[in-house]
């Protein structure tokens, strides 16, 4: 079983293009030039993503909303004060951004993974000489022992992928994080001052 | 003045005693409660303990959707508590999850992981009626609190399969073109993606003719309504801050410093174990939340960690890391000037390694779970150091225990994860050096009858001790030889299942055996005893 399973990923590695299609083809060397993240599947994503749920207008809040069926994750929608200062923009943008790279990321991710394993399957069903359903219809599929073989596959091949994506996520978490720090330090400062601005101002009036 | 001293040292002793029991019967508490946590997820499958009643509460949300089984379970079990031992051996055939550094969390539950589900089934060679999904399906289970819609699979007998296959049933229905009036782009752009997948997907599409679907405009306002407003609850905001620090785990680190502490061979100083127990938790609630702060995307994605705080959105991430300053800070300073400065420096040390070392290090190499056994070994040792002040063989000794645990417990836990765990990214050793994984554990195991043979040569437990763990270690290390010889699903679940009863066993074998310390100070009185008066009278 073990000669099976590594023979086709050693045809799979060598030419990748004969046994999937050209659909699989595209997403393969897209995965191997552009790691993270690029215009073609954020736009995607962002058509897929953003649902129709407007918050209320006078809500003051962001909302979050269900995980995305593609990426599991939650998409929010960021609510824009009338007096935005520029930080407090940038912010918002650097999150928006975020959220839009994570989630094309992971789309990808999972379909991959999907589409890989499902790949992996069907070429090991047939090297046993089995087909795709059994007598009852229902979907064969191989033991843990055997699937193990395309995890450890899957993870090699991403390595580097994964690598990079942990680097950018931790730069623009803590850049997030940093962020939302300054602009509660600026709000807060900014509340006290207008509180002291009008203390000054109680007395005279 | 001397009978007022003796009764005091009584009283010390006493106390003594007391929180060691306290100890131990914590520890049965915790773990019950965290058995029967397991019979908290959602499955067919209706089992647990008394814990449930416990957990209901504790669940919330989850309860609701557990209610039917959490409430037949618990009149099963008052009707028969020989049903619990029938009901034990379903517990085996959930997924169990790990938590960052160690210990149990709640069951994975069944439905959401259908491709493995079918393997196991396959595996023991039972039939399935779920069908296979094209793409995963994470629909949120807790967000809203009314009832999932009636439009679900109850034909499903497997598991109350629910929002998973309504979703995959409504991508069937998007294939021939709505004709509804109502169809906003989301709908359309939904279809267009669903049906790319499903054209990717090829021959997998649906055929689930037993399953009613949900309508297009039922799952869309079913999406809207889980929409919530970010903004903080106040009401929420103890089971949030409970939920960021991982209360249970951290409640058992605790115990493990607390029995750390107790073994220390010094007169037990109450205030010192209290501040020492506090300053460890504190710590620990300031490792886990900056962990599920750095792990937001990848806990999105995986099941057993979908429901956290961040991740669902209830607080923000500066939230989070006000929080960890706000537990971190005061209790390393508690650490460092109420007990002692070492005990401070190896509570910063650990939080150091788990955050910082053991967090990234999961998605890049295998090596993190040297990391986490030793982050999961310091607790015992800070307890320890609280009460002597000083690193002494019988810290490290409790350190190895943990050290050497650790092994079995996270490799069985971890070969039954493989699937989530490649899909995450995450390279643990069971994915990538199955071989190995199995070895370490295996090795560990014996580890651990070595390590008790050890406890009466460092003086920290009597001879009595070697002689009582034997059973529970040649337990465990032949299940870990079973593993290693068979590596498959059933002898993982087996080896795992043990190290959860294992290690309070041993901790609490090895406080009773602890070795007093009038023997010792009767040993030492006699070899100082010569020397000791000498200077005294030199005086005089």
């Amino acid at each position: 079983m073990s000669g099976k399973t590594t023979g086709y990923f050693l045809r799979r590695s060598l030419c990748p293009c004969n046994l999937l299609g050209p659909l699989h083809m595209r997403r393969i060397s897209a995965n191997a030039s552009r790691p993270c993240s690029s215009s073609e599947p954020t736009k995607q994503g962002n058509s897929v993503k953003r649902s129709q749920f407007i918050p209320a207008a006078e809500s003051k809040h962001d909302w979050v909303g269900p995980p995305h069926r593609l990426s599991n994750l939650r998409p929010i929608i960021y609510h824009i004060p009338e007096n935005e200062t520029e930080l407090e923009k940038q912010l918002r943008t650097l999150r928006q951004e975020t959220e839009d790279w994570n989630h094309a990321f992971w789309t990808n991710q999972n379909i991959t993974f999907n589409k890989e394993k499902d790949a992996f399957v069907l070429s090991q069903l047939k090297e046993k000489g089995l087909t795709e359903r059994d007598e009852k219809g229902r979907k064969r599929a191989l033991n843990s022992e055997e699937m193990a073989v395309f995890y450890k596959h899957f993870l090699d091949e991403n390595c580097i992928r994964h690598a990079n994506y942990n680097k950018d996520w931790y730069r623009r978490n803590f850049t997030i994080t940093l962020l939302m720090g300054r602009v509660a330090f600026h709000s807060v400062w900014r509340t006290l001052a207008e509180r002291r601005g009008w203390k000054k101002g109680g007395p005279t009036t | 003045m001397v009978l007022k001293a003796e009764l005091h040292s009584y009283m010390v002793f006493l106390l003594s005693r007391w929180v060691r029991a306290l100890c131990s019967a914590m520890a049965v508490a915790l773990y019950v409660d965290l058995l029967g946590q397991y019979a908290n997820c959602s499955g067919s499958r209706v089992s647990g303990l008394v814990g449930v009643s416990v957990n209901q509460k504790l669940f919330g949300r989850n309860a609701i959707r557990n209610h039917k089984s959490a409430r037949s379970l618990i009149q099963m079990s008052r009707r028969d508590p020989s049903q619990w031992i029938h009901h034990l051996n379903f517990l085996k055939r959930q997924y169990v999850m790990r938590s960052n550094n160690a210990l149990y969390q709640r069951a994975k539950p069944k439905q959401t992981a259908i491709l493995t589900v079918l393997e196991d089934h396959r595996d023991d060679g039972m039939d399935s009626q779920i069908r296979q999904v094209p793409t995963i399906d994470h629909v949120p289970m807790v967000t809203d609190v009314t009832p999932q819609p009636e439009t679900t699979t109850t034909n499903m007998t497997a598991t109350p399969v629910s929002s998973p296959v309504s979703t995959v049933a409504a991508l069937a229905v998007l294939n021939p073109p709505s004709s509804k009036t109502v169809s906003p782009p989301q709908t359309k752009a939904v279809s267009s993606a669903a049906e790319s997948s499903a054209a990717e997907s090829g021959t997998e599409m649906l055929e689930v003719p037993h399953v009613q679907v949900e309508s297009d405009e039922a799952r869309e306002a079913r999406l809207e309504r889980q929409w919530k407003e970010l903004k903080v609850d106040l009401a929420e905001l103890p089971d949030v801050y409970a939920k960021l620090s991982k209360i249970k785990l951290t409640a058992l680190v605790v115990w493990t410093a607390a029995a750390g502490f107790a073994m220390a061979p010094v007169p037990f100083d109450p205030a010192t174990f209290f501040l020492a127990s506090l300053g460890t938790g504190l710590a620990s609630c300031t490792a886990n939340s900056i962990n599920q702060y750095f792990e937001v995307p990848f806990d999105s994605n995986m099941n057993r960690t979908k429901n956290r705080p961040l991740v669902r959105g209830q607080i923000s991430p500066l939230h989070a890391v006000g929080f960890a300053l706000v537990c971190g800070v005061p209790g390393i300073t508690l650490l460092t000037l109420a007990v002692n400065p070492l005990t401070g420096a190896l509570g910063a040390l650990n939080i150091f390694l788990y955050t910082c070392c053991y967090t990234p290090l999961k998605r890049l190499s295998i090596i993190n779970t040297w990391v986490g056994a030793v982050v999961g070994a310091i607790p015992p040792i800070m307890g320890w150091t609280a009460a002597t002040g000083a690193l002494d063989p019988g810290a490290l000794l409790l350190g190895g225990f943990l050290y050497c645990w650790q092994f079995p417990h996270f490799n069985a836990l971890s070969w039954n994860l493989r699937e989530d765990y490649s899909r995450g990214g995450y390279r643990m050793m069971s994915v990538t050096h199955p071989g190995m994984c199995k070895r370490v554990a295996l090795r560990h195991s014996l580890g651990l009858i070595g390590l008790s043979a050890l406890g009466p040569v460092l003086d920290v437990t009597t001879w009595t001790f070697p002689l009582v763990s034997l059973p529970i270690n040649l337990y465990i290390s032949y299940l870990a030889f079973r593993f290693y010889q068979k590596g498959d699903r059933s002898s993982a679940r087996k080896l795992f299942f043990c190290s959860l009863w294992h290690l309070p066993m041993l901790l609490l074998l090895a406080l009773t055996c602890k070795k007093s310390r009038t023997d010792k100070e009767g040993v030492a009185k006699t070899s100082s005893l010569a020397p000791a008066p000498l200077p005294l009278s030199v005086q005089n």
